[in-house]
């Protein structure tokens, strides 16, 4: 009988310890969010984060899109040339990467590099009284500090998934036009005909911007509720690297639900 | 004296604050003067950060009431709290220096973000706050380039950059060596005397602390043991101030952790 109650009683708590989290969560994103006029008094802040996420993560996003491009180019090549359909091959890479790939691969690969360096960071400031030096110097850590993180990271995600999908369909095109003979004009082509504006692109848009603030929330968000020690901060970027992942592609197939069913 | 001068800065009455199931503090009433340096002092674990961080505004009480400066610190809204934090300096015990910037713009930090001073007004005035501490010469280099004793006066020189009414120190003695602690010992009397700031000085290092106090609070189990000068600690006849003063290694504070008879632990395998 005792066993069964140490039972519920355990569950209860932890059910009450995720909802207290879940709540501490929403209510940092409300904060973060309300000190928006941080950045626009001081857009340094911005730019500054625009850099470290974004830029830094050039490199990463665009050889990664260019060998995803690559392999979609082949296998593309190959399947569509069963039924000599390979002139084809430009709107099957770039449908693929603008509507699927470059939004999802861009928002795994962000979570690795730019999610889990934000929580080791936050993390690490939480650790050594940066955070709470500043809320004694009578400046707010969460505008200050958050805030231009988490606008950083809803601006390059788009940009950076633009980018994949841009390096990809390079990629497709060296694969299927330089290596394996599809017409270079066809390739072209067909892509500028069939890859709708609203259909695709916009909703490829719409969808890094949302795995962009999600991303970059569960990264503040996890090194800001960190245990100030090095295990706990080690806990708090495994975490973000592995619920970033889930909410991605939970969201991404809610997302293509929405967007593309009937 | 103004009637204002009289009143105490800080003013604590019936403190009641928990951890999870551990009580922090019990009913802890303290009075900490104006313009005097006060310690508070007590064994590792008693709560010595908790009590600043209650008095800074970062932790709020179960029970009770902090009154800084006449306002009740956990009534106030965002605002006024942070307001009135730009007249109180905190030196944590780690320094908690920004590791991104030089420590010339550390110690610029809180006049970039509360003042409107010109350029050449700010470098001045960081340069003699660095003056003040020994390390104008210092200004170029990084945080990670210091040592721990430089940390701790660039913290210093920070904490005093928009001259506070007070600082609250969190064990600045804490693992430096005797020169650094000389020097700290040093610039926390001086500046308390020359700036007519008020210190409050959280340590448990005895012979450092009672050289510069003017008035000390013993905090054990959640409640005020004893306070006093500290010559008056010096001859308590309570028999736990005198362990702790002394440095016993077995007293009130027992050497062994409660634990069951140690034949009966032995011979139970």
């Amino acid at each position: 009988m005792r066993v069964i109650m140490d039972y519920f009683v355990n569950l209860g708590r932890k059910v009450i310890a995720a909802l207290e989290k879940t709540g501490r969560g929403h209510m940092l994103f409300v904060k973060m969010v309300a000190g928006f006029d941080e950045i626009l008094r001081r857009p340094s802040l911005l730019i500054r984060q625009l850099f470290y996420i974004g830029v830094l993560s050039v490199l990463l996003i665009s050889l990664s899109g260019f060998f995803v491009g690559m392999v979609l180019g082949l296998q593309g090549f190959y399947t569509l040339s069963q039924f000599g359909a390979e002139a084809s091959l430009g709107v099957m890479v770039a449908a693929s990467l603008v509507r699927e790939l470059g939004p999802v691969v861009t928002a795994l690969l962000f979570a690795g590099r730019a999610g889990s360096a934000l929580t080791a960071e936050i993390g690490l400031m939480k650790a050594t009284e940066q955070l709470s030096g500043l809320e004694m110097m009578a400046v707010n850590p969460v505008r200050r500090v958050l805030t231009p993180r988490m606008f950083g990271g809803i601006v390059s995600m788009p940009l950076l998934a633009a980018m994949f999908s841009m390096f990809g369909v390079l990629g497709g095109w060296f694969v299927g036009v330089g290596l394996l003979g599809v017409d270079d004009g066809t390739y072209w082509s067909q892509m500028q005909g069939k890859i709708d504006l609203h259909e695709d692109i916009y909703n490829g848009v719409i969808k890094s911007v949302v795995f962009g603030v999600v991303c970059t929330w569960i990264a503040l968000f996890e090194g800001f509720d960190s245990t100030p020690t090095s295990e706990g901060l080690s806990r708090a970027t495994t975490r973000t690297v592995v619920h970033s992942a889930f909410a991605i592609l939970g969201l991404d197939f809610i997302l293509t639900a929405m967007m593309f069913g009937e | 004296m103004s009637v204002q001068d009289e009143t105490p800065l800080v003013k604590i009455r019936n403190l009641h604050f928990s951890r999870g199931n551990k009580v922090i503090f019990d009913g802890v009433d303290m009075d900490i003067p104006r313009r005097k340096v006060t310690a508070i002092m007590g064994p590792s674990g008693t709560g010595k950060t908790t009590l600043l961080k209650l008095i800074g505004g970062q932790l709020r009480p179960e029970q009770g009431t902090v009154e800084v400066d006449g306002e009740d610190i956990h009534s106030l809204n965002t605002k006024a709290l942070y307001k009135l934090r730009m007249r109180m300096g905190m030196l944590f015990q780690s320094g908690a220096l920004l590791t991104d910037i030089s420590v010339f713009e550390n110690v610029a930090y809180p006049l970039r973000e509360h003042t409107d001073l010109s350029s050449s007004m700010l470098r001045k005035l960081v340069l003699m706050k660095l003056e003040a501490v020994g390390l104008r010469g210092a200004r170029d280099m990084m945080p990670s380039e210091l040592s721990g004793g430089m940390a701790r006066r660039v913290a210093l020189a920070r904490a005093i950059a928009l001259d506070p009414m007070m600082i609250m120190y969190d064990e600045p003695f804490t693992g430096q060596d005797p020169i650094s602690m000389g020097v700290l010992v040093k610039l926390i009397r001086s500046l308390n005397d020359a700036a007519h700031i008020s210190s409050i000085v959280v340590s448990h290092d005895v012979q450092e602390t009672l050289e510069i106090a003017d008035q000390v609070f013993v905090i054990s189990n959640g409640k005020v043991v004893e306070s006093g000068s500290p010559n008056e600690l010096a001859v308590s006849k309570l028999d736990w101030t005198q362990q702790f003063v002394k440095g016993l290694p077995d007293g009130p504070v027992p050497f062994h952790y409660p634990a069951d008879d140690l034949n009966e632990d032995l011979l139970n395998s």
